[in-house]
């Protein structure tokens, strides 16, 4: 009847394991009773959970991904604390549940963090970039949302109900496979992964048609936003490269479930197949999230730098290279799997043309700030602070491009030092960018400047702090995820380390702090004209938060900057002679309990009930047919309740207008 | 044209983009696991080959079937795009016959190779035989359904503009299938038997 699934599940094979799991319930349970006391689960099912609209659906998707940071940085904090300790068999952590926090650390912090962060940004900002009112295909928008909740809701489930994975967040087999791991640790990362990942897919699609088809007339390609761009080279890395993880974890689950034997290491197996497919997605995974971060860091630099972006061609190119490039190298992540001497040449001297296109982009802003009138908004600083420091992870990446020297380092902590060296700033740091950029556009009011800054310089120092050393112990030997060493060398490396960790966490703590303190002073910093930052892109020209249709009347472009041209020709904020009537998409509870049902089958499939997958899986399939049998799956907003909202619009601008 | 028609041609015109670039990132799972079974042909584990395996004249069979519910499948989309209603239902059926016939031949040899000890469990070339040509079989069998969902449109909402342009992208996806089916054709029958 329950499959696998027995009391045996609970965590209470230790004191932390259990914690961890309260500590779940009970923030599960804390914001049901904040939701019930606050009577707002009717106004959070009908206005949000069933939404269509790409502002709220984007919100949506950074909450889950400032949830997941939460977490995912939790895990950090217990590993660095664990390794400061761990010397001799020190430390607090019994093997096993140390490898489930690695694990699930990197797998949070890529699919379950940095993915909806990105996606979220995106589908929050890039349709009013383009001048659309919505993205292609609103409902499947919904349900890409919805699945990857699903599987960050595995991720989570997990540390209540049976044990994650001890895989790595990258599940190489043999080790993963069913013969060294029976338990459902390593079922749990496939299908969180697997079912988020169709949801990515999906979001690229979704973008990329929203990019070539949806945007307002007189925008040609070269006159889209730099962000814009990013987020098109990335769509097309999402819908291109994303099969491949989904064929990995794919053939992994048949080899688990069905006795396959892909990666097996007897009967024909071939593990390192695993390793080619799995980053043919990895290696452009890592360039679908840090282009849309180089596109936030080109808005922000020309928006507070008082400057048009220098070299915006050059951009654009650099960016389209970038995602051709990015799919050529992904053999660099295995150079000692025994490939020849030449075929290694050939990845290592492709990866190291990327830094070309990148490099091209660094010139592109540090020019752009160039006599510029520097404005030093939160935003802005974590522009500086990515400039500096990727710049340092850059230069260890092409060492490790070299073969030879790649050999030495290989699997130490030199390693996870430059990839976070990569993604802190590159990735992180340009996302926090973004929603502090962003922030007045999506709620009507400004985050607090202060609690800012001192989140990006905690974030910094912490950085430094904790992966400088990292690089010097790797040198020294380090291998990565070690849960106990004897070398009493490293001990003071990893102490540095651990320091840095709660360094960072002031930063989160910071930023809690700052979203508290601007809410309660949101009368203070409300942005009543929608161009706080004097903007100019379309997105500044509508009000914040924009209306549900976005533009009362879709603006027609002839510059790059069209909202910048038109505030200096006195065309911006006209009221149009009259309104039409505006077809919008209705909300739809189908993508949620698509989701819902996605979760179920995901967990059913892990603990192998099978009759509830059936069941799951027939119930998605009648919703999907039920909802894309619907032709009138919309209704029209009348030209009179436009003119209200507008009206209000105007009184709210007062003299701009 | 009016502007909610011109709202509607571009609706359409974005979903069948859309379509495209689905079947476009579908391909790459194809292409990843005809990689997949290129490299693990010889991982027999001294266990049956293709050449003791396969039978010619059923995957000769399989490819008519598929090629001629191709040709069906266009039969029923000129008819709909002459608002032939029963045209389109009929040939629709015949497409339908045709797809079960080819998901029984395959589901019949799989059965046959599982009887002799041949199943996907018995090495890695198998495994990988059963994944590739079994995820083209799956594809069929929800074009089927797909087949069966598009004809209860016609029958129930008639040729209108939606469910013309729903019938467009399964015959994208149909023929498709058709496109994979002759690499599977060319990569797995014919060389594991010459």
């Amino acid at each position: 009847m329950f499959g696998k699934l027995t009391i045996e599940a609970l965590p209470l094979y230790s004191a932390i394991a259990a914690g961890g799991a309260a500590v779940t319930v009970g923030g599960a349970l804390l914001v049901a009773l904040v939701l019930t006391w606050l009577k707002a689960w009717k106004y959070l099912w009908t206005d949000w959970l069933t939404s269509v609209d790409h502002k709220r659906i984007g919100i949506m998707y950074i909450v889950l991904a400032l949830i997941m940071l939460l977490r995912g940085f939790i895990d950090a904090l217990m590993m660095r604390a664990q390794q400061a300790m761990a010397l001799n068999a020190g430390g607090y952590l019994p093997p096993e549940h140390f490898d489930q926090i690695f694990s699930s650390h990197g797998t949070i912090m890529i699919f379950f963090m940095a993915m909806p962060f990105m996606t979220g940004l995106i589908n929050l900002i890039m349709p009013l970039q383009v001048g659309t009112r919505d993205v292609a295909f609103p409902w499947l928008n919904a349900v890409s949302l919805w699945l990857t909740a699903a599987g960050a809701a595995l991720v989570m489930v997990s540390l209540v109900i049976g044990k994650f994975s001890t895989a790595g967040w990258t599940g190489y087999p043999p080790y993963s496979g069913i013969e060294h791991n029976p338990g459902v640790g390593v079922d749990y990362w496939i299908w969180a992964v697997l079912i988020s990942g169709i949801g990515s897919t999906m979001s690229g699609i979704n973008f990329m048609v929203t990019i070539l088809k949806r945007r307002a007339p007189g925008m040609t390609l070269m006159r889209m936003t730099p962000f814009t761009w990013t987020a098109l080279c990335a769509s097309v890395l999402m819908v291109f490269t994303f099969p491949a993880i989904t064929v990995a974890c794919g053939l992994l689950a048949l080899d688990r479930v069905a006795g396959m034997h892909f990666f097996t290491n007897a009967h024909g197996g071939n593990m390192m197949n695993y390793a080619n497919l799995f980053w043919i997605w990895g290696h452009p995974e890592v360039y679908i999230l840090v282009l849309p971060a180089f596109g936030i860091f080109s808005e922000v630099v020309a928006t507070f730098s008082r400057k048009r972006l220098f070299g915006y061609e050059s951009l654009a190119y650099a960016t389209a290279a970038i995602a051709f490039l990015s799919a050529t190298v992904w053999l660099h992540h295995f150079f000692t799997m025994g490939a020849s001497a030449n075929v290694n040449a050939v990845f290592g001297i492709a990866t190291m043309i990327i830094a070309v296109p990148t490099g091209v982009k660094v010139f592109n802003w540090l020019l752009t700030m160039y006599r510029g009138r520097i404005d030093f908004h939160p935003s802005m600083m974590w522009s500086i602070g990515f400039i500096v420091t990727f710049v340092i992870g850059g230069m260890t990446g092409v060492l490790l491009a070299i073969p030879p020297a790649d050999f030495l380092v290989h699997n130490t902590t030199f390693l996870v030092a430059h990839f976070h060296n990569m993604i802190i700033p590159g990735v992180l740091f340009g996302y926090l960018a973004g929603y502090m950029y962003w922030f007045p556009k999506a709620f009507g009011f400004e985050l607090n400047r202060g609690w800012g800054a001192a989140s990006f310089w905690c974030w910094l120092i912490g950085f430094y702090l904790a992966f400088m050393p990292l690089y010097l112990v790797g040198l020294k030997g380090m291998p990565r995820r070690m849960e106990t060493y004897n070398d009493p060398t490293w001990q003071p490396y990893l102490m540095v380390a651990a320091l840095g960790a709660v360094v960072v966490l002031c930063g989160i703590v910071s930023m809690v702090v700052q979203l508290y303190v601007s809410i309660r002073d949101r009368k203070l910093a409300a942005d009543r004209t929608g161009d706080p930052f004097d903007g100019g892109a379309l997105e500044w020209s509508t009000s914040s938060p924009p209306p549900p249709y976005n533009f009362a009347v879709l603006p027609t472009v002839g510059d790059r900057e069209p909202f910048r041209e038109a505030k200096k020709n006195g065309t911006a904020y006209r009221r149009p002679a009259s309104y039409t009537p505006i077809r919008i998409p209705s909300n739809t509870p189908a993508a949620v309990i698509l989701g819902g049902f996605a979760f179920v089958l995901g967990f059913a499939v892990i603990w192998h009930i099978w009759w509830l997958v059936v069941v799951s899986a027939i119930a998605m399939f009648i919703t999907v047919i039920a909802r894309s049998s619907d032709d009138h799956a919309e209704f029209t907003l009348s030209a009179g309740e436009v003119k209200r909202i507008e009206d209000e619009r105007f009184r709210q601008l007062g003299g701009r207008a | 044209m009016s502007e909610h028609e011109r709202e509607e041609t571009e609706t359409q015109e974005q979903r069948n983009l859309g379509f495209w670039l689905y079947l476009m990132s579908d391909a790459v799972i194809f292409a990843l696991l005809f990689a997949t079974y290129a490299i693990m042909i010889r991982g027999t584990d001294g266990g049956p080959t293709g050449k003791q395996l396969f039978d010619l004249n059923n995957a000769a069979l399989e490819t008519v079937l598929l090629l001629v519910s191709s040709t069906t499948f266009g039969f029923a989309s000129l008819s709909a795009r002459t608002g032939n209603r029963g045209g389109a239902i009929g040939w629709l059926a015949v497409t339908f016959l045709l797809g079960v016939g080819f998901v029984f031949l395959e589901v019949r040899e799989f059965a046959g190779m599982i009887a002799v000890g041949a199943g996907p469990d018995r090495s890695g070339f198998l495994s990988a035989f059963f994944t590739l040509v079994g995820t083209h079989g799956v594809h069929v069998t929800m074009g089927l359904l797909w087949i069966l969902i598009m004809s209860a449109q016609i029958v129930l909402k008639g040729l209108t503009a939606p469910v013309v342009s729903r019938l467009y992208r399964l015959g994208l996806f149909w023929h498709f299938l058709d496109i994979a089916w002759v690499g599977i054709f060319s990569i797995v029958y014919l060389p594991g038997l010459l």
